[in-house]
C-alpha cells in the first residue's frame, strides 16, 4: 500500500515515469488488451471463426464491445456501453469520420479484415493513444512491414452462407522482398435480404461491397523505411431494415504515406511518421422503399487531412511512448426533400454545415518496472480542438436556435491515466485510473434536424456544450491454477456533463410523424459500470471449456437509465482442437434488458439464448494450403434480436456458412 | 525560376492600371439606376417619367419603385420636382386604389426619387392598373397617365381581408425580399381600406407569426417573434426563423390596440392553417 502511494506522488509531482507492462497478447475474445485479428493472414490460428468473417463480426466476439445494428451492414461498434461519440476509433492512428449523419457508416465499415492484421483495443483511457476518447479506443491495423524475403504468395479465399445466399470471394497477392514488398488485396462480398428465424424474411438488409487496397514498402537502407498504402472500399444498395433510408453509396477512399526509423542503439529506438488523407462520401436515399411520407435525399462527406509522429525510448526501466498528431477534418451533410405536392419546390437544409474541426495535441505514455513482478504506467494526451462553421448559411441557420454563438470554437481537450499492475506466479491484479475529456462530435455540436428513427425524434446540435468529462477506474485480477483459470474484470465510469439529447416542447418536429425535437444537452452526470467474470478449465489437450458472464449498468442523474446499456449477458464455449482440426459449440445469449431507457426510446428486450456450431480443417495439398472453416450459426433457428438492435430489427435465423482459402506459396 | 515572381507582378500592374483606366473615364451623363431595371416610362409632351425597380415588373405585393424624371427637350434628369401619384384599378362596376407610400428623393441619390405601391390584386393577363403621376418642378405642375401591366405574384405576398371590427385591411410582406436559412427580418405592412381612394397605414397593432411548412408535416420553427410596429419605418417588425429552403405559409393574427383578434386564428392539427396568412418560397 506504502508502495502504491509513494508511486501516485511520484507520478503527480515527477510525470512521466513508469512501467513494463508485459503484454501478453492472449488471442482469446475474452481477453480487451489487445486482440489480434484471425483474419487471412493467420490461417493457421485455431479460432473458431469465419476465415471470412467480417470487420464487425470479428469485433462482436470480443467481450468488452458489442455491435449495434441498424441491418446486416455497416454495424455501429460500443464499447464500455458507449458507442461513435465517445470512442476513438482510427485506422493503423489515422482519424477518420464517417460522412452519415444517422451513423450508418461507422468507420469500421470501410475497412475489411483482408487490410487488416489486428485490432486493438483500448478500453476507457487507455485507448487514448490516438486522440480523445471517453469509451475507450479502437485502432484498426494494418500489416506490419514484410521484408521478410519469402517471395510470392497468393491465396485465394470463397465464402458462402445459405442465409442471405451471401457471397464472399477476395484474392490477396503477396511479394515480400529483402528490401521491396508489395501486398495487393481484393474483396467482395455479396448478400441478399437475410431471414430471421422461422424463415421472416427481413426486408431492405441486402449489400453489397467491395474493397480494394495496395501496400508497398520500400527500405531505405537499416534504419529507414518507407511505406504507401491506399484503400479504396465502395459499398452500393446497403439497406437499412431499421431505418427509413437506404444506402445507395458508400464510398471510401483511404490513403497514407509512412516514413519509419528503426534503430536499437540510439536515443530515439523507433521513429515512425504518417501523412494521411482520406475522403468519404455517403448518399442516403429511399429511392427503394415504396411508402414513404416524402421523398428525400441525404449525401454527406468527410473529408480528413492529417499526420502523427510517434516515438518510443527505452531508458532503463522506463519505456517511453509519444505520439504527436493532428488532424483537419471538413463535415457536410444535406438534406434535400421532395414535396408530395409536385407545384412545390424541393425543400433543402444543411444538416451538417461544413463543420471544420482542427485537432493537434501530444501524448506521452511511461510504464516503469519497479521491480520483476510490479509495473507501473501512465499516460497522459492533451490537445488543442476548434470547430468552424464555414459556411455562412450554415451559421445562420444555427443561429436560428443559437443567436449569439459565432463560427469558431475553441477547446483544450486532456487525458490521463495511470495503472499498476502486480503479477505473481499464479495470479495478477491491476488497478488504474483515469481522467479524460472529449469535445462534442458534429452531430452532437452542428447537427441540423436529424432524425433519429431510435427514439423518433429531431435531434439538433448544440455548439455551447461543455466538454464532455469522464472519471474512470477498473479493476482486473486473474487467477491461474494448473488448468484452470478465472478473471474478473470491472470498470466504472462517473461522466460529467453527459452528453445526450433533451426534449424541447417548444420546438416543432420538422420530419413527419416524429415525436417531437430533442436538443443536444447535458446531465450533469452518468453512470456507466461494467464486471465480467470469465473462466476456462482445460480438461485434456485438446478439450477446453470457458464462459463469460457479464454485468452492465448505466444511469443519469435525471434519474432515467442510460440508453443501449447491454443487460445481463453470458456466453458458454466448449472447444475440441487437435492439429488440423478443431470444433467448438457456442451458447450465447442475454437475460432480460429490466432496466432499459423507455425515456430514451427503448422497449424492452426479451432474453435470448442462441447456439452455434464451428468447425475447421486444415490440409497440405502438396506445397499449397488448404483452410476449411464451416458450421452452422443459430442452429436452433430462434427468432430473437438483442438489446443493440435497432429497432427491434431481428437477427439472422439459422445459418450454414462455409470459407475456403486456398495459399499458394 | 523568376517567372514564378514576374507572371504575380505583371498580373498586378495590368489589374492596377485598368482599374485606373475606369476611373478616369468616369461619365458625365449621371446614371444612378445601374443595378435597377426599367418597369416602364410614362411620357408627356415635356417629360419621360421612368420607373424602376430590380425585377423591372410590377407584381402583386409591395412593389418599391425608383422614379427618374427626363426632361424631353435635353436630355437631362430632373433633380428638383416633387412628385405624387395614384395608382387606380378599374374593374367592372367600380375603380380603387391601393396602398402607397409618399415620394421622396432618395437618398444621396441626385436624380432619382422613390416610394413604394402595394398592388393587393391583378387580373390574370396583367390589365387593369393604371398609374397617374403628378410632379412640380419650379412652380409649374405636370401631370402624365399611362396603363401600367400588375401581374399576379406566383405566392400570396399580400392579403386583403374584412376585421371583426368591419373595417377592411390590407397585408403585405416588405421583408425578406431574398428569404435564407436564418432568422430573417420580417417586416409587414398594414393598411385599412378607408375608402376606395385611401390606404392609411394603421400604427400600434400587432401581429402575431407562425410560419409552417405545408409539404413537410406543417411543422414551425424556432425563435419566431409577433410583429410590433415600428414608428420610424411605419410598418411592422418581428423575427421569422426558416430552418430550411422550401414553401412556407406564414400563418399571421391582426390583433387590434386593445388585443382583440381582428382576423386569423392559431394553427392546430384540426386547423393546419390561418384565414390570415402570407406565403414564400425559396
Amino acid at each position: 500500500m506504502k508502495k502504491l502511494i509513494t508511486a501516485v506522488i511520484w507520478m503527480f509531482c515527477g510525470g512521466f515515469i513508469f512501467a513494463q507492462e508485459s503484454h501478453d497478447t492472449k488471442k482469446d475474445t475474452t481477453k480487451l488488451d489487445e486482440i489480434t485479428l484471425v483474419g487471412r493472414r493467420k490461417l493457421s490460428n485455431y479460432r473458431q471463426e469465419k476465415t471470412l468473417s467480417s470487420i464487425d463480426d470479428y469485433l462482436e466476439k470480443s467481450n468488452k464491445i458489442t455491435m449495434i445494428k441498424r441491418g446486416n451492414y455497416a454495424w455501429e461498434p460500443a464499447m464500455n456501453n458507449m458507442n461513435s461519440e465517445r470512442l476513438n476509433v482510427t485506422i493503423d492512428g489515422m482519424q477518420i469520420f464517417g460522412a452519415c449523419t444517422d451513423k450508418m457508416d461507422p468507420i469500421t465499415s470501410y475497412v475489411d479484415v483482408s487490410n487488416l492484421q489486428k485490432v486493438s483495443i483500448g478500453s476507457g483511457q487507455s485507448g487514448s493513444e490516438n486522440g480523445h476518447t471517453i469509451g475507450g479506443g479502437i485502432d484498426l491495423q494494418l500489416p506490419n512491414s514484410k521484408f521478410q524475403g519469402s517471395g510470392l504468395k497468393t491465396s485465394v479465399d470463397l465464402g458462402y452462407e445459405t442465409n442471405g445466399n451471401y457471397r464472399t470471394g477476395g484474392l490477396d497477392l503477396e511479394y515480400s522482398g529483402a528490401i521491396f514488398y508489395l501486398n495487393a488485396d481484393g474483396i467482395y462480398r455479396k448478400s441478399d435480404n437475410y431471414d430471421a428465424g422461422n424463415n421472416e424474411e427481413v426486408l431492405y438488409s441486402q449489400f453489397q461491397k467491395y474493397n480494394i487496397s495496395l501496400q508497398s514498402g520500400y527500405k531505405l537502407n537499416e534504419h529507414h523505411t518507407l511505406e504507401a498504402a491506399v484503400i479504396y472500399d465502395k459499398a452500393t444498395d446497403v439497406g437499412y431494415p431499421a431505418l427509413t433510408m437506404d444506402v445507395s453509396l458508400a464510398e471510401a477512399l483511404i490513403t497514407s504515406v509512412t516514413h519509419k526509423y528503426e534503430n536499437d542503439s540510439t536515443f530515439i529506438q523507433s521513429l515512425e511518421s504518417k501523412l494521411y488523407y482520406n475522403t468519404i462520401t455517403h448518399v442516403m436515399d429511399d429511392s427503394k422503399r415504396p411508402d414513404v411520407p416524402i421523398r428525400m435525399d441525404m449525401p454527406g462527406w468527410s473529408d480528413t487531412y492529417g499526420f502523427y509522429s510517434k516515438a518510443s525510448m527505452q531508458v532503463s526501466k522506463h519505456a517511453l511512448e509519444v505520439n504527436l498528431n493532428g488532424f483537419y477534418n471538413r463535415s457536410w451533410a444535406e438534406m434535400t426533400m421532395y414535396p408530395n405536392d409536385l407545384n412545390q419546390s424541393a425543400m433543402f437544409m444543411y444538416t451538417w454545415p461544413d463543420i471544420r474541426t482542427l485537432y493537434s495535441g501530444i501524448y506521452a505514455k511511461d510504464t516503469y518496472a519497479i521491480n520483476d513482478h510490479t509495473s507501473l504506467s501512465a499516460a497522459l494526451r492533451v490537445g488543442f480542438h476548434q470547430n468552424e462553421i464555414a459556411k455562412e448559411t450554415g451559421l445562420e441557420s444555427l443561429q436560428i436556435f443559437y443567436p449569439e454563438i459565432g463560427a469558431l470554437k475553441n477547446r483544450a481537450l486532456s487525458s490521463f491515466t495511470t495503472n499498476y499492475l502486480y503479477k505473481k506466479e499464479h495470479y495478477d491484479v491491476s488497478f488504474g485510473a483515469g481522467y479524460g475529456e472529449r469535445a462534442p462530435s458534429v452531430s452532437e455540436g452542428y447537427g441540423f434536424f436529424l432524425f433519429n428513427s431510435f427514439d423518433n425524434y429531431d435531434y439538433i446540435g448544440n455548439p455551447t456544450l461543455n466538454n464532455e468529462k469522464s472519471i474512470e477506474a477498473n479493476f482486473k485480477a486473474n487467477y491461474h491454477e494448473n488448468n484452470f483459470h478465472i478473471g474478473l474484470e470491472t470498470s466504472y465510469f462517473y461522466i460529467m456533463d453527459y452528453i445526450i439529447g433533451n426534449i424541447d416542447e417548444s420546438l416543432s418536429a420538422m420530419t413527419i410523424g416524429a415525436d417531437g425535437v430533442r436538443v443536444y444537452d447535458a446531465l450533469s452526470n452518468a453512470k456507466i459500470f461494467n464486471v465480467y467474470l470469465n473462466s476456462s478449465y482445460k480438461l485434456s489437450n485438446s478439450f477446453s471449456v470457458n464462459g463469460t458472464v457479464g454485468y452492465n449498468y448505466g444511469s443519469g442523474s435525471n434519474g432515467e437509465n442510460l440508453p443501449l446499456i447491454k443487460p445481463f449477458s453470458y456466453l458458454a464455449e466448449v472447444n475440441y482442437s487437435i492439429p488440423k482440426f478443431n470444433a467448438a459449440l457456442q451458447l450465447e445469449g442475454n437475460g432480460n434488458q429490466t432496466r432499459y431507457s423507455s425515456y430514451y426510446g427503448e422497449d424492452e428486450t426479451p432474453s435470448y439464448a442462441t447456439l452455434n456450431l464451428n468447425l475447421g480443417n486444415e490440409f497440405n495439398l502438396k506445397t499449397n494450403k488448404v483452410v476449411l472453416k464451416y458450421g452452422i450459426e443459430n442452429i436452433l433457428d430462434t427468432n430473437y434480436s438483442t438489446y443493440a438492435d435497432w429497432n427491434n430489427i431481428p437477427r439472422q435465423g439459422r445459418n450454414f456458412y462455409i470459407n475456403m482459402s486456398y495459399v499458394i506459396y | 525560376m523568376k517567372l514564378k515572381y514576374i507572371i504575380p507582378i505583371l498580373f498586378i500592374t495590368l489589374f492596377t492600371v485598368s482599374c485606373s483606366s475606369d476611373d478616369d473615364n468616369s461619365d458625365t451623363i449621371i446614371n444612378e439606376v445601374e443595378n435597377l431595371k426599367k418597369i416602364q416610362e410614362l411620357t408627356n409632351a415635356t417629360h419621360s417619367v421612368e420607373l424602376f425597380n430590380t425585377s423591372g415588373k410590377f407584381e402583386t405585393g409591395y412593389n418599391a419603385i425608383t422614379i427618374r424624371i427626363k426632361d424631353n427637350a435635353t436630355n437631362n434628369y430632373v433633380e428638383n420636382a416633387s412628385i405624387s401619384w395614384m395608382p387606380v384599378m378599374q374593374m367592372s362596376t367600380m375603380k380603387h386604389s391601393s396602398p402607397k407610400s409618399d415620394i421622396t428623393k432618395s437618398l444621396g441619390q441626385k436624380t432619382l426619387y422613390e416610394g413604394f405601391i402595394v398592388y393587393q390584386m391583378a387580373n390574370l393577363d396583367g390589365s387593369g392598373w393604371s398609374l397617374k403621376v403628378d410632379y412640380t418642378i419650379d412652380a409649374i405642375n405636370y401631370s402624365v397617365h399611362s396603363d401600367i401591366t400588375v401581374m399576379q405574384s406566383e405566392y400570396q405576398n399580400v392579403t386583403s381581408f374584412m376585421g371583426a371590427d368591419d373595417k377592411r385591411y390590407i397585408i403585405a410582406m416588405i421583408e425578406p425580399r431574398s428569404p435564407k436559412i436564418a432568422i430573417n427580418k420580417l417586416k409587414l405592412g398594414l393598411f385599412q381600406m378607408e375608402s376606395m381612394m385611401s390606404f392609411p397605414v394603421v400604427a400600434d397593432y400587432q401581429i402575431t407569426l407562425d410560419p409552417r411548412m405545408p409539404g413537410m408535416g406543417n411543422h414551425s420553427s424556432p425563435n419566431n417573434t409577433d410583429l410590433n410596429y415600428n414608428l420610424a419605418e411605419k410598418m411592422y417588425e418581428g423575427n421569422l426563423s426558416l430552418t430550411m429552403t422550401g414553401y412556407w405559409v406564414l400563418n399571421l393574427k391582426l390583433l387590434n390596440d386593445f388585443d382583440e383578434v381582428l382576423k386569423g386564428e392559431n394553427v392546430t392539427e384540426e386547423h393546419p392553417k390561418s384565414s390570415l396568412y402570407l406565403e414564400l418560397e425559396f
